[in-house]
């Protein structure tokens, strides 16, 4: 164990680990989203994910960039990235909608077993990986250069750069966005109505499949604006990518309490410091393995989670 | 004829909960459907309100055909169901609990309209609005579950053993809410374990035994019935 590694780099591993939670904490709002409505681990969601990442790399390709291209200025820059998010976010969204109307709801209107769903979650994933793959012929795709990746931060031995920190704001301000809208908002009242008593949500008027697909939908917009950080950050995507991210980020929704929006970001953030500090202590190879760890040792004391409570009984 | 239920059957699972049931409530009335534990009452009431498909029969509301129809759009036509077990939404305010039972209108005014008056009808409401619904006692939870079924301004309220759980005291309270939510204008269907209330209040009741309505008249010739006595009233 390399204890004066990880304090000497406790200050470059924790903005990593930070600039990786946020992508963790935005994935996982999906799968905490429809599990908090439905009692169901939507296991297609990393499919969800990786269509947001080819749908911003696509976009940018028409546009004549990929990973040779010039660094576009500044402005160019922010119109790409701003056309991007847009675009993996819709794409993202659409694909989760998609998902929930051709695996899911058939199967609720027949009131099947859990375990049909699983299966049909697993099928998805499966077909959705598949297809990308023989469309991209099993090639990754690079991104092009968009922001500086020259730190505009720096004390001690510590380094910020502008993506980090865009990274980091992005994903707290679209927490504040979703808190708002569910916590505040007729639909978002509809929303929690489903989570906390389906039958008294149809009592009250409220379209229980209509309330579905918005809850697909919202969890595949925050996947693509994800997509898009991640691309930014590790620099390419592959279509069979989305599977061992999709475990993390489903590990940060448990970590934090699976259900509740913020337990989400907390576990999210919490999943990146501490891969990373695992990391700087084991090496890098243990990256992942330390994640599970603490997530094991923390259910332990608390079995729901560090924030606990399910959409369904969480004020926002 | 505001609700006409016709020849109803419905089924868990290979289980036959209701026997073909047929029953009428008029606009103006409140009806009661009592009976023991597992007559089929919450059944019958789950089948009006669309939570529960029926097997076969069928379920006119206002004239209109409405066997079915998914139960959020029975709510858009008038139909509003206090559940069972009081089915509030324990992580919402009481406000926010209230505005649910608003969830298909558009009239700002009107709701608010609603909302005074619910909070006229259940003074204890008003004083919990900021409070989470899951943290109030089981008697205001009842009062919650009333108001806001009447917050969808609805033409027939379903009500499922409104006094269930609550103190003698209460229960004489609740009922004469509902008498007054009544004579407001608003149709009543009642389901109740506590005969005696239910009959004393009611225009007519019905009688279910097992899935089946066993005999039907006014809230007073029931009342009067020996059979009923026996069964229901706990008076020899």
């Amino acid at each position: 164990m390399n204890f004066s590694g990880l304090i000497h780099d406790f200050g470059p591993l924790t903005v990593t680990g930070l600039a990786q939670g946020a992508i963790y904490a935005l994935f996982a709002l999906g799968y905490t989203l429809v599990y908090g409505v439905l009692r169901l681990i939507n296991f297609a969601h990393s499919e969800v994910f990786i269509m947001g990442t080819f749908a911003c790399l696509i976009t940018w390709g028409f546009f004549g960039l990929d990973q040779n291209s010039a660094q576009p200025s500044v402005g160019g820059a922010i119109g790409y990235l701003l056309l991007g998010l847009a675009v993996a976010a819709v794409v993202s969204g659409l694909t989760a909608l998609l998902v929930e109307l051709v695996a899911y709801r058939p199967l609720r209107r027949r009131n099947a077993p859990p375990l049909a769903f699983l299966i049909t979650a697993i099928g998805a994933s499966t077909v959705i990986s598949e297809t990308i793959g023989v469309l991209t012929h099993h090639n990754p795709r690079g991104v092009p250069p968009m922001i500086s990746t020259k730190p505009v931060v720096h004390f001690g031995n510590t380094d910020i750069t502008g993506l980090q920190i865009l990274m980091v704001v992005l994903a707290l301000a679209l927490m504040v966005l979703l808190e708002w809208f569910v916590g505040r908002t007729r639909l978002g009242r509809g929303i929690r109505a489903v989570a906390q008593s389906p039958d008294g949500a149809a009592l009250m008027g409220v379209n229980k499949n209509r309330v579905i697909s918005l809850v697909f939908l919202l969890g595949g917009l925050m996947a693509g604006v994800a997509a898009v950080m991640y691309v930014l950050k590790i620099g390419d995507t592959r279509y069979d990518q989305g599977f061992t991210l999709g475990i993390q980020a489903f590990t940060a929704a448990v970590l934090g309490g699976i259900g509740n929006l913020r337990g989400a970001l907390v576990g999210g953030f919490l999943l990146g410091l501490v891969g990373n500090y695992g990391s700087g202590l084991f090496g890098t190879a243990w990256h992942d393995a330390v994640g599970f760890v603490i997530l094991v040792v923390i259910l332990m004391f608390r079995p729901t989670g560090l924030l606990g409570e399910a959409l369904g009984k969480a004020r926002a | 004829m505001l609700l006409e239920i016709d020849n109803i059957t419905l089924l868990y699972g290979r289980i036959q909960a209701l026997h073909g049931i047929s029953l009428q409530v008029d606009e103006g009335e409140i009806v009661a459907l009592i009976g023991a534990n597992g007559a089929g009452k919450s059944t019958t009431m789950r089948a009006v309100s669309g939570l529960r498909p029926i097997a076969s029969g069928q379920i006119r509301f206002a004239g209109q055909d409405i066997t079915n129809m998914r139960a959020d759009l029975r709510v858009i036509r008038g139909i509003s169901q206090a559940p069972e077990g009081r089915g509030i939404f324990p992580g919402m305010t009481v406000q926010e609990n209230l505005d649910m039972g608003a969830y298909t209108r558009r009239d700002r005014a009107g709701i608010q309209a609603d909302l005074k008056r619910v909070f006229e009808l259940f003074p204890r409401l008003s004083e919990r609005r900021k409070q989470a619904g899951g943290t109030l006692s089981g008697g205001e939870q009842q009062m919650l579950a009333v108001g806001r079924a009447l917050m969808s301004r609805p033409k027939l309220m379903l009500l499922d053993e409104p006094s269930m759980g609550l103190a003698p005291m209460l229960i004489q309270q609740i009922f004469s809410i509902i008498t007054e939510i009544n004579q407001q204008g608003t149709t009543i269907l009642l389901v109740e374990q506590n005969a005696q209330q239910a009959l004393s209040r009611a225009h007519r009741a019905y009688v279910l035994e097992t899935g089946r309505i066993v005999k039907s008249g006014t809230g007073e010739e029931l009342l009067r019935d020996s059979s009923v006595k026996d069964a229901y009233l706990g008076v020899a």
